[in-house]
């Protein structure tokens, strides 16, 4: 079977956020990059469904030059090439984004024929837009499931479970399909040196769409003001225990 | 002006972030008529009493037994149409961002999700990023507003007056969208306290060490009848399961109090405890993000101090 799945590099923020100096993105110069976790389930999947039932998995950015790094990231661990929606760095509203992905999708699947299962995250971890897949989705006129923790793929069909507050809903759908999955659809593995040296070696087709003009407009980004908390400090080591004890009984959760 | 509002209902009750969504639709267009749509596979399940709207418009189809994301779009699209609807809006749910994605989709229009304040005279809305770390001010360039309300990012109220008018229609709906639905539910394991409406959570993050290292987390969250959470650290490395994760992707919790253990507090964590009423740090590392935003800290190793807790607890039980 083919898979595609759509990554997003995204800083690793850490404790706090620091923005540029135009209020228009975050100040990054001292932050490492990842993949938006919930894609990262989502190449483990993929690969994970080509080692069961053959075939090959392709791993798609839309980011500027330096997102390779997150595209050899998904090949070390087993996906078999890339392609690269190369921007100048600019942020692309979701639209423009679905747009350029199945512009990569039309031509992959012109050369290859078409893929089984494309594979999004939920929403970004940055943007958090939730709509890429579904518009992707839409534009393909295949059934899309979303926010996935769990999937099987059988018989051109895949079960999808999506995870609800009072367990689990599934749907059932025929392949070709579009889904969104969650982190918790499967633990990760960590790459391995040989599979990034492997990396290094494997294909990423470049592209460079013009970016149009974005219809969701950011003009600008602001951290909320925090609530100002100072935490009190009952203690330090063991000797804060009673304390702590007399804190849990003020608020009600000690009888 | 016409704002529709697409409401999530539990059993004939209009769900909370959909009531917050009606309240923030209704203080759109300086007086703007705000219809409602629910879709229901009978049309005895109207939302009943005071709704902040004008008119609820219940879609019947018996593809409504079970949810059927895209059938709903469908039903919102062709009512939103008729009515000639300038905002159309939604809970910012999981299934309220889904149902509004497939409406954009549909009518190929941007859609703002999580707005937390929206202008809708120059389409500006102010959004939530980064699972609410972070605030994005943004312009809508369409003909029809399309977004959905960051759930407690305003105070649902009851309407004024009479309660609405209630109308029903049947919705024409695509073959794929009748494919597109629930076919079975899996109802969750019992047993535990559910971390996501827990009184009381007690976490463990890279602190913890280990795996066995949440032993005494474990026994502190028992005396209490806590639920024990983690930091997506803890998962990452195998020691808990992605069920336990407390942050932006895991679980959203709400307790009335948090005690996070060796959690330094990344801004991946805080967006899942936002909703917690007070939050008890227990960390080595008087430095660590977490205490500013905890109401209370203990300085310490977690596997000091929070033995010593449970120890206090069981001594001032028997004493």
């Amino acid at each position: 079977m083919r898979v595609l799945v759509c990554v997003k590099r995204v800083p690793m923020t850490g404790g706090t956020i620091v923005l540029t100096d135009d209020d228009r993105a975050i100040e990054t110069r001292h932050l490492g990059f990842t993949i938006s976790p919930h894609e990262e389930c989502g190449v483990e999947e993929a690969v994970r469904l080509v080692e069961a039932n053959g075939g090959e998995s392709v791993v798609l950015t839309l980011g500027p030059t330096e997102a390779e790094e997150q595209l050899r990231d998904a090949m070390a661990i087993g996906a078999d090439r890339a392609t690269h929606v190369v921007t100048d760095g600019q942020e692309w509203d979701p639209q423009a984004t679905a747009s350029a992905i199945l512009e990569a999708i039309r031509d992959d699947e012109a050369a290859n024929g078409p893929f089984d299962l494309v594979v999004f995250g939920n929403e970004s971890a940055d943007a958090g837009n939730f709509q890429v897949g579904i518009r992707v989705a839409h534009a393909l006129e295949r059934p899309v499931a979303t926010g996935l923790k769990a999937l099987t793929v059988d018989g051109g069909m895949a079960r999808c479970e999506q995870e609800t507050a009072g367990g689990r809903d599934v749907y059932v759908l025929q392949l070709p399909a579009v889904v969104t999955v969650k982190e918790g659809l499967n633990l990760p593995r960590y790459p391995s040196v040989p599979g990034r040296l492997r990396a290094q070696r494997k294909p990423v087709e470049t592209r460079t769409p013009e970016r149009p003009a974005p219809r969701l407009a950011m003009a600008r980004l602001v951290v909320p003001e925090g609530e100002g908390k100072q935490a009190e400090v009952l203690g330090e080591g063991a000797a804060a225990a009673p304390r702590v004890v007399e804190v849990l009984r003020e608020i009600g959760v000690l009888a | 002006m016409t704002a529709l509002v697409y409401l999530e209902q539990t059993d004939g009750a209009v769900d909370e972030p959909s009531l917050q969504a009606a309240t923030m639709a209704s203080s759109l267009g300086g007086g703007a008529e705000v219809h409602a749509v629910v879709a229901a596979d009978t049309a005895a399940l109207a939302p009943a009493g005071q709704l902040p709207v004008d008119a609820v418009q219940v879609a019947v189809h018996e593809a409504f037994g079970s949810y059927a994301p895209l059938a709903v779009a469908e039903a919102v699209v062709e009512l939103a149409g008729r009515l000639g609807a300038t905002c159309v809006v939604g809970p910012g749910t999981e299934r309220g961002n889904e149902v509004l994605a497939h409406v954009a989709a549909l009518l190929d229009l941007p859609l703002a999700a999580n707005c937390v304040a929206v202008a809708d005279a120059d389409a500006r809305v102010t959004r939530v990023r980064w699972g609410g770390s972070l605030l994005e001010e943004a312009r809508v360039d369409a003909p029809t507003l399309l977004l959905t309300v960051q759930p407690h990012a305003v105070a649902a109220e009851p309407g004024a007056g009479d309660p609405p008018s209630v109308e029903t229609f049947t919705p024409t709906l695509s073959e794929a969208a009748l494919a597109l639905r629930v076919v079975e539910r899996v109802a969750a394991a019992t047993g535990g306290v559910s971390l996501a409406d827990a009184r009381v959570v007690v976490s463990g993050g890279r602190g913890a060490g280990s795996e066995e290292g949440f032993a005494p987390i474990e026994e502190l969250a028992e005396l209490l009848e806590a639920a024990v959470g983690c930091s997506r650290a803890v998962t990452m490395a195998g020691w808990r399961p992605h069920t336990d994760q407390v942050g932006q992707t895991g679980t959203k919790i709400a307790p009335e109090i948090y005690i996070a253990c060796g959690i330094s507090g990344a801004t991946q964590h805080m967006a899942g405890c936002k909703g917690a009423k007070r939050i008890l740090a227990i960390n080595a590392d008087r430095e660590a993000p977490i205490l500013q935003s905890a109401d209370y800290a203990v300085i310490g190793d977690l596997h000091e101090v929070v033995p010593a807790i449970s120890a206090a607890i069981r001594a001032a039980r028997s004493g």
